[in-house]
């Protein structure tokens, strides 16, 4: 709808060269509310004191969501070409095993510690 | 099979290939190279979200709830974090105005995207001021160390101040980046040059380091 309304606006000419980089204001001030809309969101899980799995598992959720808006519509991701998606995004999978592992390390070096030094 | 198109073997051929004029993705170079940039980025911030998630889990002093230590006072009531709320929130306001200004950028639109890239770089220079008064009050007011915090985990410094250290630093360094490149917009540097890619690019920083705190606001804040 707004992408007819801008292609009269005489600004709209030189953005026709760039057809894939345009996109109408109102997309941006969409995600800008719903990025607020999501932090409150984070931030009651914290006012409100939740705890336990359904804490971790709202935070991890909100921050997805937020993680997302940021990267494809902020980044312009959405509309790159798969190539390039796939460069960028493919590679902080290997970031997984890294967590995977320092998660198993963090426990034993936790077990090490209870019976070492904790009396 | 394809011998005449100049894939030459060995050694020679990898140095052919390193230094040939190639286009492996079809965006400005900048845009790719920016990327490239971020990635390596992620992978540091990575590390340090690791690492501190790592001696969360190791040490057998309780952890101290960042709900408590990130409160403010205001007007008697403890509201817990307060000032990360407000930092969250400029920060997503900066990274809109920037939005806005790429695409002002590519519509031509010089006093607009400058006015957009300028109120970015106030609302990172609040953050960041923000950010100055949060560590005085820690360190100043209420005794925390990267080795030792009167809260409890000694590791909890560490992690604080690393954390949020580097990410204050990518701001900073934001900052300065926008203003020179919106004060070029602002000479018309860009329309002479032809192209306002260098807006975007600089946006993807931006966005970067908004994104960033996307993850630290969720792992050390509240979790």
């Amino acid at each position: 709808m707004d992408q007819v309304a801008t292609a009269h606006h005489p600004e709209a000419e030189h953005a026709q060269e760039h057809g894939a980089n345009q996109h109408p204001i109102t997309i941006y001030l969409w995600i800008w509310g719903l990025l607020f809309v999501f932090s409150g969101f984070s931030y009651m899980v914290d006012y409100f004191q939740l705890q336990g799995m359904l804490r971790w598992s709202l935070i991890i959720f909100f921050m997805l969501i937020k993680a997302s808006f940021i990267v494809g519509i902020f980044m312009h991701m959405a509309w790159e070409r798969l190539a390039l998606k796939i460069a960028i995004l493919a590679p902080p999978l290997a970031l997984l095993v890294l967590i995977g592992l320092m998660a198993i390390e963090g426990d034993y070096t936790f077990m090490t510690r209870l019976a070492s030094f904790v009396h | 099979m394809n011998t005449e198109s100049g894939a030459l073997p060995g050694l020679s051929g990898v140095t052919a290939d390193m230094a040939a004029d190639k286009q492996a993705f079809s965006v400005p170079w900048g845009k790719a190279m920016m990327w490239i940039f971020l990635l390596s980025d992620t992978f540091v911030f990575s590390c340090f979200l690791t690492s501190y998630m790592n001696v969360r889990i190791s040490t057998t002093d309780k952890w101290p709830n960042p709900s408590e230590v990130f409160g403010l006072n205001v007007n008697g009531h403890d509201i817990p974090l307060l000032l990360i709320a407000i930092m969250t929130m400029v920060l997503i306001t900066s990274s809109g105005t920037m939005a806005m200004a790429v695409n002002y950028g590519y519509r031509r639109n010089r006093a607009m995207t400058t006015k957009l890239m300028l109120a970015t770089a106030a609302f990172g220079v609040m953050f960041v001021s923000m950010q100055a008064f949060e560590w005085t009050k820690l360190i100043v007011h209420e005794g925390v160390r990267p080795w030792a915090n009167p809260m409890g985990a000694a590791q909890f410094g560490a992690s604080f101040f690393m954390i949020t250290g580097f990410h204050g630093l990518h701001v900073s360094c934001g900052v300065i980046y926008l203003t020179i490149v919106a004060l070029r917009v602002r000479s018309g540097f860009y329309d002479r040059k032809g192209t306002y890619e260098t807006v975007e690019v600089a946006g993807l920083y931006w966005h970067f380091v908004d994104l960033v705190w996307v993850f630290i606001f969720a792992f050390f804040y509240l979790w």
